[in-house]
């Protein structure tokens, strides 16, 4: 019984850090039929902002108290400055062409973006140790689990559930779908879309910080964080179906719960496994859960 | 003469080995050692431009070039056979039949979803190499130099003999894939970048052209690993972590899919630039990297076999938008 | 006379529109039928029933006595069904000789699947028949230009000429003359029949000329509101009240 717990516990947990960093993925993709392969450096910059605003050398009484709102502020920062530059200046030169052109770009923009980082914070492993104790501990049968690991739980379902209301309910969330749905007659119908292209790469990149910044007490900050944080999401988002949110929510949960079990009955298939889960979705439903069947027209 | 020579792929390649080894002669080992691994690679590229011809871009031919490279290296330290030429053809032998499988399931897909599952793959290979502790793990694992049917050379010509190696692997190769090109089945694999649905209306299916095509890649990507092995004497896992297979994606964007020189030449610049960039600017290799890959894309869409090919008409990666 | 083509009681709907509603249509071998009727009556959708781009909600279509509904275009083709489209589906960026030369590939591959790429890029055969219909459909002059670079009307005759380049035994036309300028339509179809001539091709094509059909067509299917209001010898098919009414609008 207790195996089974700490399966849910830990693949819940895992599920939440997944699904911070596939949103913002899916959303860009979903928008702007662009997979950023940018996404996770972006997600590294927001760790190793967090790491520079609440990181070693920071004071631990002062940063414990103003830590979430410092982490929130790195990751604002990040995505104004960040955003709006890659858009405008990078993007922006390719649109239109091939699917596989702009996913090209987007990993030549990874590329230097992992080198700025390197520039910036060096090779070496950085730890935001202060927030990690916030929420202290929690008790669960003979298992004890840090709490700061449940309040990314809870912020992976409030990212989700404001990110959807924020589509649904508002104006500008509306435009957004329509966009998603068709630029084209979006653009017809007198969508301004390069600025909701604009506001939504932007809105990207700072899903990405947020993810990286509130997820970095849980592991040591590397280079390589952001090269493991793409490669896991695109798998949570092909399995929900790119585009969709609600599919990413449930595709984090799949792989969540399918790498704690993996870890706790055969710790070596634990890559292998998530790819399992990827392939046997795809070969039922090869546009992923909730996606939409791709149309071949003649 | 001149015309002669472009008009007969058998006698341009045989005229583009003599000039490699006529210039190979003059050259100093270290060179010459570059000068081999930029050949052996560009055989991965020129795997990778067969799928550029598709329309189809793969971030995980990695995989099968550290697959080449660990078959080399492993049947070798194995079987205590040293023979070059029979260790590489194992090598793209293995990859050939790796890629056909994986080819009937990953030809199901294109665009993003190919590139990235292919990447995933070679992530998980990465992933398995450096957990297992029998092949070396994170250490890799060592190889002993090679001999060429039997003999092997004293130290001295070590090098300039392996550099002969690969400009006759790669001369031969690169004439089968430019007479491949040219056929019927190789002018498919234009087609199904441009007109898939045709392509079945014609009675051709498009999944048998790719996976023809993506086995092909991946025998050339083991090929090419399995001589990288062979000259470096030394293989990691690292040989299938995503910024190599990004490094060959950049190679083959720089080179195009129209030109089997390009390939080569492609390659051999990138070499080039990395030796420089890693004498002059160690810490910002990717950094430059990126930027030459945006800039490439976006002044030179068709890559440099685009520029050479000044007579013929260029076939455009993304020219495909006024068939709708 | 056997049967090349025989489609009975096809029905189709989308979203609740019935596409075809009850189409039976039988063509022998050799026959050169004409489908027509306004946009919308159901001929391209009969078109992509028959070469498996649409499935039938119910019905049978049978080709020499074989059922094809369920295959998919790729085993339809493979068959000996081949097709040309309204908008020219050829490869832009190839040569015209590139693209018959696909073409042609698709039976030799499917023939010998493994088959020996020098030998595909030496044989001769194979290049011959390309040069055979380069002439016929009269596109030799262009022959090295790519496909991006020549005007819609000589697209039409290539999207023709790679449909025929393998001897089909059942060959559907959707529209070959739409985009062609009207005093060339004459020479576009002769050059067409002059190609199909020495095969014994049961032909469909899709008209909306009825000058075109009238010369060319042994034999008339009219469809109005997905299904079939005649089927007649032309002069007959077009006497008919209501096809005059609701089709030719000469009432």
């Amino acid at each position: 019984m207790d195996v089974f717990l700490t399966i849910l516990v830990d693949g819940t947990i895992y599920g939440a850090w997944l699904f911070l960093i596939a949103i913002g993925l899916t959303l860009v993709f979903g928008v702007m039929k662009i997979l950023n392969v940018a996404h996770g450096a972006l997600y590294a910059i927001g760790a190793y902002a967090a790491a520079t605003l609440v990181g070693g050398n920071v004071i631990e009484e002062v940063a414990g108290f103003w830590a979430l709102p410092l982490m929130l502020l790195g990751s604002i920062l990040v995505a104004v400055i960040l955003g709006p530059f890659l858009e405008k200046f990078v993007l922006r030169l390719f649109y239109g062409r091939d699917e596989v052109v702009l996913l090209l770009v987007t990993f030549g923009v990874s590329l230097i973006l992992e080198d700025v980082i390197r520039m910036i914070w060096g090779v070496f492993s950085q730890y935001v140790a202060a927030p990690y104790s916030l929420f202290g501990n929690v008790e669960m049968g003979p298992l004890y689990y840090v709490g700061y690991d449940f309040f990314v739980v809870a912020l992976a379902v409030l990212v989700g559930v404001a990110t959807s209301l924020f589509l649904s309910r508002t104006i500008m969330g509306k435009i957004v779908l329509a966009v998603i749905h068709d630029a084209e007659i979006s653009r017809a119908m007198g969508v301004n879309v390069s600025r909701v292209y604009l506001y939504t790469f932007t809105f990207g990149v700072f899903l990405a910080a947020v993810a990286g910044a509130f997820t970095s007490p849980m592991l040591a900050v590397t280079p390589s964080i952001g090269v493991n944080a793409i490669i896991l999401s695109f798998a949570v988002v092909v399995i929900g179906g790119m585009g969709s949110i609600g599919g990413a929510a449930v595709g984090a949960a799949l792989v969540g719960l399918s790498r704690a079990t993996a870890i706790n009955f055969w710790p070596e298939a634990e890559l292998f496994v998530i790819y399992a889960v990827m392939a046997a979705v795809l070969l039922f439903r090869p546009q992923g859960l909730f996606g939409e069947p791709a149309q071949r027209r003649i | 003469m001149i015309h002669a020579v472009t008009s007969s792929p058998p006698l341009a390649a045989l005229v583009c080995a003599a000039a490699l080894m006529a210039v190979g002669l003059m050259l100093p080992d270290w060179v010459l050692f570059t000068a081999s691994l930029a050949l052996a690679k560009g055989l991965v590229v020129l795997g990778l431009v067969l799928l550029l011809r598709m329309g189809a871009v793969s971030f995980g031919q990695g995989m099968y070039y550290c697959l080449g490279a660990y078959i080399c290296g492993l049947v070798g330290n194995a079987t205590g056979v040293q023979d070059a030429l029979f260790l590489v053809i194992l090598s793209g032998l293995g990859c050939c039949a790796l890629g056909a499988v994986l080819g009937v399931f990953l030809s199901a897909y294109r665009g993003v979803f190919f590139a990235m599952f292919n990447l995933a793959l070679s992530m998980i290979l990465y992933g398995a190499l450096l957990k297992a502790t029998s092949v070396g793990g994170s250490d890799g694992i060592g190889i002993a130099p090679p001999s060429y049917f039997g003999l092997s050379p004293s130290d001295e010509y070590r090098s300039i003999l392996f550099y002969a190696f690969v400009v006759v692997i790669a001369a031969g190769v690169g004439l089968a894939t430019r007479i491949y090109m040219r056929s019927e089945l190789g002018l498919a694999a234009l087609a199904v970048r441009d007109n898939e649905i045709r392509l079945e209306y014609l009675g051709l299916s498009v999944r048998r052209v790719i996976v023809f095509n993506y086995a092909i890649a991946a025998g050339l990507a083991g090929l090419g690993g399995g001589l990288v092995a062979l000259v470096s004497g030394h293989i990691i896992p690292e040989f299938a972590y995503w910024t190599t297979s990004g490094e060959f994606v950049f190679m083959t964007v720089l080179s195009g899919p129209s030109s089997i020189v390009a390939a080569f030449g492609a390659t051999a610049l990138f070499e080039t630039v990395r030796l420089v960039a890693g004498q002059y600017l160690p810490n910002a290799w990717q950094l430059m990297l990126g930027a030459f890959l945006l800039l490439s894309i976006l002044f030179l869409p068709n890559g440099i076999g685009a520029l050479a090919a000044g007579r013929r008409r260029t076939r455009a990666p993304d020219a495909k938008e006024d068939a709708r | 006379m056997s049967i090349a083509l025989n489609a009975q009681g096809l029905s189709k709907s989308f979203n609740g529109i019935k596409a075809a509603d009850g189409v039976s249509v039988s063509v022998a071998d050799g026959e050169f039928v004409s489908l027509i009727g306004a946009n919308g009556a159901g001929k391209t959708t009969f078109i992509n029933m028959v070469t498996g781009y649409v499935r039938p909600d119910v019905g049978s279509i049978t080709s020499y006595g074989r059922e094809i509904v369920g295959l998919s275009p790729l085993q339809v083709t493979r068959l000996g069904i081949y097709r040309s489209f309204q908008i020219p589906q050829v490869f832009t960026g190839l040569t015209l000789m590139e693209n018959l030369t696909v073409a042609i590939n698709a039976v030799t591959a499917h023939e010998r699947p493994l088959l020996s790429p020098r030998k595909a890029a030496l044989n001769p055969d194979s290049r011959d028949r390309v040069d055979a219909v380069m002439e016929r459909f009269q596109l030799g002059k262009y022959r090295d230009h790519l496909v991006s670079e020549i005007s819609g009307g000589m697209r039409k005759l290539l999207d023709v000429g790679m449909a025929t380049i393998n001897s089909p035994k059942v060959l559907m036309l959707d529209e070959p003359t739409s985009g062609v300028a009207s005093e060339e339509k004459f020479d576009f179809m002769d050059l067409v029949i002059e190609a199909l001539s020495d095969q014994k091709a049961a032909v469909l094509f899709v008209e909306h000329d009825m000058d075109i059909v009238r010369r060319y067509a042994d034999r008339i299917v009219v469809f109005h509101e997905g299904r079939v209001l005649a089927d007649d010898r032309p002069d007959a098919a077009l006497a008919q009240e209501d096809v005059r009414r609701y089709v030719t609008g000469k009432a």
